[in-house]
């Protein structure tokens, strides 16, 4: 009885460690989101004088104003409005083109192999990997001598290249998982190949198909490289502009409007992560623990 | 006449819906050929090259290898990759392993937790860079607020630390990935047979014999997952550095993509800049192709 109690309450104890150091590391997790909040929405003056961790204690929204359409960023003052839009205009061609190609290929690779399929699949699984520094030379000429250098269209023809590899990832590895034999007895009721990827694979492909937007999205939303190498003042995306805000040297740093600006980037993935997560966690341990 | 034509006729389409999954495959190929195989092959001829401002063809050899390893630079930006690549990769291992274990101890609230462990993967390294450069600024971050509270000597100074800068991107990247790796170590547990833990639990081992003896052996594919992904974005990391500390001060958290991307566009040695990015390469490649190898096999049997 005694023993019983005992261990209980030594049970009590370690529990209540446990909690406490996790809600330890929530708190580690979420301060720079905190202090992204709380300092995009009070004056310059109550950060510059040590209060980067309080409350405001004047509610401004004049940061968000400002970072949103008047701050200077690069040669003018349109705040981040113009460069929000480039994100987006690059983000839905560059999403869909990329995932409609990779459910294709999936679907190729696994109902439809032929000899050296697996190495070809090998081959372009390592372009998911490797360091973009390798391409970028060539891709600033190419894009040159295709006529969309330094344009939003040639950002998108970027990530389509480069996205293809992951969506064949994830169509391939969940259209392996389909049963081989429906496929088989449609062919044998005479359906085409296009067919049979539109009436029978595609309906069942939602999960999937979210997973790889989400993915897609999450990164080409989120990448710097490719948006600094290639784009010109005027197709710069998001991040690219929130960065040259931020990093300008002239005049006061208005902390205040950084802040602003890095949650307006953030939050177009933070929103589909927080709507989505469970897919978003999906796409990221296919992408790193295949299959 | 017409007889061999009707008969020509189906075979032409016959042979055409046998190539078509091919056809349907080709663009992928074409993109895959070109845009990253033939620019890897045309980056590594470049590499030979003396090649400024524009790519030219004439070929000097190993000359540009051979200057790069003379330049300072270079070899800050390839020992600063050593110490936060392994600092980056131990420390999120280990708080990601951490996080897991405690998570595993049936939480209540632990979606909720998770996902607030893994949100920062969601955001622009970008962003992660603006909110630790300011959170870490001795002027208004972390040093003016401990000082306001009454320590006047407390010191944290790191990012404008010459000695210390490098330190405070593992810091920020550490922030951003152990979520992504708590995450994956979670998965590896929940995959772990139940029976034998409970046949263990039962001979009296204690939680920790439990998870050292039984669990943590367990999780090696995880570990091994874990490692070629930091790995690969410890080696691949441009945007936090640059939106964190820019490279500086002065040249002190230089790494490989920024000294190649600084090399090629900005200072007009694109020869250097070229054999930057094919070490660069050759580097993931050593860890990614043997892992991808070891998987596609597995896969196959």
């Amino acid at each position: 009885m005694s023993a019983s109690s005992s261990a209980s309450t030594g049970n009590g104890i370690a529990r209540f460690i446990l909690y406490t150091l996790l809600a330890l590391f929530c708190v580690y997790y979420l301060l720079p989101l905190y202090v992204m909040v709380v300092n995009s929405l009070k004056p310059l003056s109550e950060i510059t004088s040590g209060g980067m961790m309080s409350l405001p204690e004047t509610l401004t929204f004049a940061p968000w104003q400002s970072a949103w359409s008047q701050a200077q960023v690069g040669v003018e003052a349109t705040g981040l409005r113009p460069y929000f839009i480039n994100s987006i205009q690059m983000v839905v061609p560059a999403v869909a083109l990329s995932t409609l190609l990779g459910a294709l290929n999936g679907y190729v690779l696994t109902k439809w192999p032929f000899r050296g399929s697996t190495i070809l699949f090998g081959l372009l699984l390592f372009g998911c990997f490797i360091p973009f520094q390798i391409v970028l030379i060539p891709m600033a000429r190419m894009l040159g001598l295709m006529g969309l250098a330094g344009s939003v269209p040639g950002l998108i023809f970027v990530h389509l290249v480069y996205g293809i590899g992951f969506s064949t990832l994830y169509f391939r590895n969940y259209y392996a998982a389909f049963p081989t034999e429906l496929v088989r007895a449609a062919q044998i009721d005479g359906a085409g190949f296009f067919t049979i990827f539109w009436r029978i694979l595609l309906p069942s492909s939602g999960p999937i198909a979210v997973v790889c937007i989400i993915w897609q999205f999450t990164n080409i939303w989120n990448d710097f490289l490719f948006g600094a190498s290639f784009s010109d003042f005027d197709s710069q995306p998001m991040t690219v502009a929130l960065n040259n805000l931020v990093q300008s040297s002239t005049g006061v740093k208005e902390y205040n409007v950084h802040f602003a600006g890095a949650i307006m980037a953030a939050l177009p993935t933070l929103l589909v992560y927080i709507v989505a997560g469970r897919y978003f966690v999906r796409g990221l341990m296919a992408g790193s623990v295949k299959g | 006449m017409s007889h061999a034509a009707t008969e020509n006729r189906p075979a032409l389409l016959d042979r055409l819906r046998e190539a078509l999954p091919k056809i349907v495959l080709s663009p992928t190929v074409a993109i895959v050929a070109i845009f990253v195989y033939g620019f890897i092959a045309f980056t590594v001829y470049l590499s030979f090259t003396n090649s400024r401002i524009l790519p030219t063809f004439d070929l000097v050899g190993w000359k540009n290898y051979e200057n790069l390893f003379k330049i300072r630079a270079w070899d800050i930006a390839v020992s600063n990759l050593l110490v936060f690549g392994i600092l980056y990769i131990v420390i999120c291992c280990a708080l990601g392993l951490l996080l897991a274990i405690l998570l595993d101890q049936r939480i209540r609230a632990e979606g909720f937790i998770r996902t607030i462990y893994l949100y920062p993967m969601a955001l622009s390294f970008i962003v992660t860079g603006i909110a630790w450069k300011w959170f870490l600024d001795p002027g208004i971050g972390l040093e003016a607020v401990v000082q306001g509270w009454g320590f006047e000597n407390f010191k944290f100074g790191w990012i404008k630390d010459r000695d210390m800068a490098i330190y405070t991107i593992v810091i920020a990247a550490v922030w951003q990935t152990s979520g992504f790796v708590m995450a994956m170590f979670l998965a590896g547990l929940r995959g772990i047979d139940s029976e034998m833990m409970k046949a263990a639990q039962i001979d009296g081992a204690s939680t920790f014999a439990l998870y050292r003896r039984i669990v943590i052996p367990q999780l090696r594919p995880a570990f091994m997952s874990a490692f070629v992904v930091l790995a690969h974005m410890a080696i691949k990391s441009y945007d936090l550095v640059i939106a964190l500390t820019g490279g500086g001060p002065g040249t002190a958290t230089e790494v490989p993509a920024t000294f190649m991307y600084s090399y090629t566009f900005t200072r007009n040695q694109m020869g250097i800049g070229a054999a930057s990015a094919v070490i660069m390469l050759m580097t993931i490649a050593a860890i990614i192709v043997p892992y991808l190898w070891s998987e596609l096999r597995e896969k196959k049997q």
